[in-house]
């Protein structure tokens, strides 16, 4: 019986553990981002890096996604008279849920995974070490631009997401289904709230936030020679996309579960 | 001067460091030899900081490093790294001057930027090499570019961690005389980590010799080939046979 509450109990303290290591170091980058100096050209290379580079893979992911959605609803609202809803259910999916969602996963997929093998390979040929010796806060250098940096884009990256998705959306409905352009843009106005669109961009915010603290934090943890440099990408991508959907749930009973 | 007292270091169930004594007196030139996997790198680290020991005490000028002002402190040391750890994402010039572009020694960018082109010319290497990025330089001038940048900033200090691994002899001739070189004329103090006795031959004002966590030997270079010690005498001759297992 002790033996079989040891085996149980080892691995929950150490997912514990790791969660409180975890937390330590978002604490420190909290507070890195309060303190001089900040390396505003490491903190534009990371805008543009989890930014503008990201446009691509989240506009097509966005524009099938929106398109796609639109097919579903359309056959699904048949099996009781609605089809009329597609504007609506296109714009309400995109801007809540599957806008930030695909985003964040796609940041996960893309920033994450090279965040974190960039500097578990600065790691392990001693250029972490070598920023330490150049009296430089490896922590404020690499990790606090790139933090700031992600929880300021992708949020930006939700909301051209989101116009992208109900984009495909009214491409396949007005083109494929046989939706009127004008009233379809109408009904998506009129049907949009604010604190759709609020709820969206916070949802970015907080996604773009976990995607780079992560890959930093693995990166900076990871093990030695290029097996280590895979495994931190690996763990940090796996546990990005977990956290993103876990603070997904979170948000969305906070923000809508009443 | 850099003193090391009763220095252990562990890492899980292996001990590296046992108990290191030494004394690196100001100005003076110490190459640490030893096999691989002695702890000359951990050694090394322990002093800047990096890795922290688990007991002993280790000065620099008598101040405790532990307890140092860490940017102050660090500022007094420079180090060329084994592989070289350049920053892959800057140029070379960057990687030199990187001191001089940001912190307390912040220099205008043109500024920084002849700085580092005079310290390229110092280790051998044309203004033309500032613009490169360290993956288009050869193994020889990456340690170069790297030497460039541990004296950018003329430190106090320098540490060199195998400074003449992976180069054929005519390169690693030539690093060890500028290393010679540089510390001579900058009056710094320096530790060299290495089992290449050529350059100990080079570079060293004194040897230590760190075998089984502590220091086994140490003296001036002019007396390492006389010292009765087995150790010392079976690494300097490279010999299979002797006190030290072959097999580690």
């Amino acid at each position: 019986m002790t033996g079989l509450l040891a085996a149980l109990g080892r691995p929950l303290l150490a997912v514990l553990a790791a969660f409180g290591r975890l937390a330590i170091y978002a604490a420190q980058v909290m507070a890195g981002l309060l303190r001089r100096p900040f390396y505003s050209r490491e903190f534009l290379s990371a805008l543009l890096n989890v930014g503008w580079l990201s446009l691509p893979v989240v506009g097509l992911t966005a524009i099938f996604t929106g398109g796609a959605l639109a097919l579903q609803i359309y056959a699904g609202g048949q099996r009781f008279n609605a089809e009329a809803v597609v504007p609506q259910i296109v714009a309400i999916g995109m801007v809540r849920e599957l806008g930030p969602v695909l985003v964040g996963l796609m940041i996960a997929a893309r920033v994450t995974s090279s965040i974190a093998a960039e500097i578990a390979t600065m790691k392990v040929t001693e250029q972490i070490d070598a920023l330490v010796t150049l009296s430089t806060n490896p922590l404020k250098y690499l990790t606090v631009p790139r933090v700031l940096a992600g929880t300021l884009t992708v949020p930006l990256l939700v909301a051209v997401g989101d116009i992208i998705g109900i984009m495909g959306g009214f491409a396949v409905a007005t083109g494929q289904l046989g939706f009127n352009k004008a009233t379809y843009i109408q009904n998506t106005i009129d049907f949009l709230e604010t604190a759709d669109v609020v709820s969206s961009l916070i949802k970015g915010a907080v996604f773009g936030a976990i995607a780079t603290l992560i890959g930093c934090y693995h990166g900076m943890n990871s093990g030695r020679g290029a097996m280590g440099v895979g495994q931190a990408t690996k763990t940090a991508v796996a546990t990005a996309s977990i956290l993103i959907l876990a603070a997904n749930f979170l948000l969305t009973s906070v923000m809508f579960g009443s | 001067m850099i003193t090391l007292s009763h220095v252990t270091k562990s890492f899980g169930p292996k001990q590296v460091l046992t108990g290191v004594d030494l004394v690196v007196p100001k100005g003076q030139s110490m190459v640490v030899i030893g096999g691989s996997g002695t702890g000359k790198s951990v050694l090394l680290k322990c002093i800047l900081g990096l890795v922290h020991p688990d007991q002993g005490t280790i000065t620099l000028d008598g101040q405790d490093v532990e307890k140092a002002e860490r940017e102050a402190f660090l500022a007094r040391f420079g180090m060329l790294f084994q592989g070289g750890a350049l920053f892959d994402s800057l140029r070379v010039w960057e990687n030199i001057a990187f001191r001089l572009l940001r912190g307390p020694l912040k220099l205008p960018k043109a500024e920084a930027r002849e700085a580092a082109i005079e310290k390229l010319r110092r280790v051998g290497l044309t203004p033309e090499t500032a613009d490169l990025f360290p993956a288009e330089l050869s193994g020889g001038m990456q340690k170069r570019v790297g030497l460039a940048r541990a004296i950018a900033a003329s430190p106090e200090i320098i540490f060199f961690d195998e400074p003449t691994t992976g180069l054929d002899p005519i390169m690693a001739g030539v690093i060890n005389d500028l290393i010679r070189e540089i510390v001579t004329e900058m009056g710094a103090t320096a530790i060299t980590i290495t089992h290449d006795m050529s350059s100990v031959r080079a570079i060293a004002d004194r040897v230590a010799m760190l075998h089984g966590g502590v220091i086994r030997w140490e003296g001036p270079v002019a007396e390492m080939d006389a010292t009765p010690d087995p150790y010392v005498q079976q690494f300097i001759h490279g010999r299979a046979e002797g006190p030290i297992a072959a097999v580690r």
